[in-house]
């Protein structure tokens, strides 16, 4: 309890608040329109999907390229028990279940493919991706190619709330214990495990819960979005987390929440020019990677090391 | 004494078991087809790996890119088959050599997911890039053999196509196992392959074993770029995605570093490919390659003709 109240938490208990209530006024007041609503909307999907994903490749150091793979579990569970039971709330119990299918599934493929070392089990997560997209593609209880109809149940608020729970659980779950040892297994994984930790069981379980949390966001994108087909969950939409997850800095959550709020908005700029938005993508991961592999909060001291050597040098 | 050829042999009867025959054949020869241009995809990405231990994600475009530069010397320079299939692998060649020099050379010592986030943004920018530069439209290959067709025996037929492909592929294999069996560069990339550092203290220089290793595999995706260009008669920037992961699975199902398990991995990739759909459904042909994918990494990680290697500390 008092660890609970401390003045760190209480003030991130206020900010989290305030943030919630000037949004909420600025919908009041008119100014933040539908448009701007939707980008909203889309900023706090992509940081659930950016933090989850953050915690199995930044923070465990295991590379998945299927994340949008467990977005697509996520999302037809939700769409479809929402759709059929069809009552006020069934929509929470939607999201739970999408959720839970997620994990389910993500510890179902874990198990197996985490025994494989980092290059195999991106292409193994990519195959799982491709596999779960092109399973549903024939699925016609749920619409198959041509996609599925969903009632829209979630609003700005519902959002918010679940991007809020999943940061604060992902930042706890990293803190305590579970997290550290993970995080051993991204230093060194032989190392770690010489030190008595069960590698296979954390990696299985940063898989499934980084799976839960791409399944609440999957869910949550149906709900909100009431139409979802299954190339909206393509390699693609890997990428794109990625370059979120990448751009902010492996195993860095505040700047992957910065990442979600920036790349989303010059992208809704670029619409036109959906070529051009790639190759500033395809840019952004190798630069990043060259100079230093830390993000963004790398690039500035990169940046700073620069100036500070030609001072030094004049 | 009386000579049969195998078309007086083969029954001309319309039985159930004759039509299923025929089916099977036709199949197989369409299947190697596909799976020699896997074959000849597949043995770069096992190169590379076997040297520098990356998944060369831009190897998928290095073959779009054959595609498209055999698509302009034949449309726009009015080359034969031959000229273009060389520009192409050349200019493969020294693009893949550029890739490595600005992309993963300066990664050498990063960690193995630094280096893959670098190949997967390599790729993105080929495609995009590309696209932006000619467009996202699907462009018609011009057709370059006539399109003639040879019945072999009874309802099993080959194109012109298909024997150039099965031709171009046999040759560039055995020219690359040449060059890695016979020569000094590849008696020099198999000696990085096994151990770098002692590579390096025995005189060779790596770096340029590697940018070899690259220019070999790259001109090899060319090739199979242009052959499948003629082959489908169509090009567009992203075809290098999926034909690119498929033969990462046949480098796996081979064993990767190995270069005659990628041949084998190739080939067979195609052979299924080609039988589930037409077998099967056409729906679920993309999902068999990574199926597979995903049974070798459980049944069998080294691939068919990978050695098992302890892992030392």
């Amino acid at each position: 309890m008092k660890k609970l109240l401390s003045s760190k938490s209480l003030g991130a208990l206020i900010a989290i608040v305030l943030a919630y209530v000037i949004v909420q006024t600025l919908i009041m007041v008119g100014i933040v329109d539908d448009y701007y609503q939707i980008l909203l909307v889309t900023i706090c999907i992509n940081i659930i999907l950016a933090v989850s994903l953050n915690l199995i490749t930044g923070f465990t150091g295991q590379f998945s390229l299927g994340h949008a793979g467990f977005m697509a579990i996520g999302a037809y569970v939700c769409g479809y028990i929402t759709v059929t039971m069809d009552q006020q709330f069934s929509f929470l119990l939607g999201i739970l279940a999408g959720a839970v299918a997620a994990a389910f599934v993500g510890i179902l493929i874990g198990i197996p493919t985490l025994r494989l070392k980092g290059d195999y089990l991106a292409i193994a997560t990519l195959g799982m991706g491709e596999i779960i997209r092109i399973l549903i593609l024939n699925i016609e209880a749920v619409g198959g190619a041509s996609g599925l109809s969903i009632p829209q149940f979630a609003n700005w608020t519902w959002v918010y709330l679940f991007t809020v729970a999943t940061v604060v659980i992902i930042k706890n779950f990293i803190d305590s214990t579970h997290g550290r040892a993970c995080i051993s297994i991204r230093e060194d994984e032989i190392a770690s495990e010489a030190m008595g930790i069960n590698t296979t069981r954390y990696k299985v379980t940063a898989f499934a819960i980084g799976a839960f949390f791409a399944g609440i966001a999957g869910a949550l994108y149906s709900l909100y979005f009431y139409f979802i087909k299954p190339d909206q969950f393509g390699f693609m939409k890997s990428i794109d987390i990625l370059v979120i997850v990448v751009l902010g800095g492996l195993g860095n959550i505040r700047g992957s929440i910065i990442a979600s709020v920036i790349l989303p908005s010059i992208s809704s700029y670029l619409q036109e020019y959906p070529e051009l938005k790639m190759v500033i993508y395809s840019l952004v991961l190798i630069v990043i990677m060259l100079l230093k592999n830390k993000g963004m909060t790398g690039f500035k001291q990169f940046i700073w090391g620069k100036i500070r050597k030609n001072q030094s040098a004049t | 004494m009386n000579y049969y050829s195998l078309y007086d042999v083969w029954p001309k009867s319309d039985s159930e078991g004759v039509r299923f025959l025929t089916q099977f054949l036709q199949q197989l020869i369409n299947g190697i087809s596909l799976g020699s241009i896997y074959a000849l995809i597949a043995l770069g990405y096992t190169m590379v790996y076997g040297i520098i231990k990356l998944i060369n994600f831009a190897h998928g475009d290095i073959y779009m890119l054959g595609a498209y530069i055999g698509y302009a010397c034949i449309t726009f320079l009015g080359l034969g088959f031959m000229p273009s299939l060389i520009i192409s692998m050349v200019a493969c060649a020294v693009l893949g050599i550029l890739i490595e020099k600005i992309a993963y050379k300066p990664l050498r010592n990063a960690t193995r997911i630094a280096v893959l986030i670098t190949a997967i943004g390599v790729s993105l920018f080929l495609e995009y890039g590309t696209m932006a530069i000619v467009g996202p439209t699907t462009r018609a290959f011009p057709p370059i053999f006539s399109n003639t067709t040879f019945e072999i025996i009874d309802g099993v037929v080959i194109n012109t196509t298909q024997i150039y492909i099965l031709i171009v592929t046999f040759l560039l294999m055995v020219l690359l196992q040449y060059v890695v069996r016979r020569t000094k560069m590849g008696k020099a990339m198999r000696a990085v392959s096994t151990d770098q550092d002692a590579a390096r203290l025995m005189g060779i220089n790596v770096d340029k074993t590697i940018s070899f290793t690259f220019a070999i595999g790259s001109a090899l995706a060319g090739a199979a770029g242009i052959l499948v260009g003629i082959y489908y008669n169509s090009i567009e920037p992203l075809m290098g995605m999926v034909p690119g992961v498929k033969a990462f699975v046949a480098a796996v199902l081979g064993g990767i570093g190995v270069i005659p398990g990628a041949m084998l991995g190739g080939f067979s990739i195609g052979i299924i490919e080609t039988f589930v759909s037409g077998y099967g459904s056409s729906l679920y042909k993309d999902a068999a390659a990574y199926a597979i994918l995903i049974l070798v990494l459980l049944i069998k990680p080294s691939g068919l003709l990978g050695k098992n290697i302890r892992e030392k500390v």
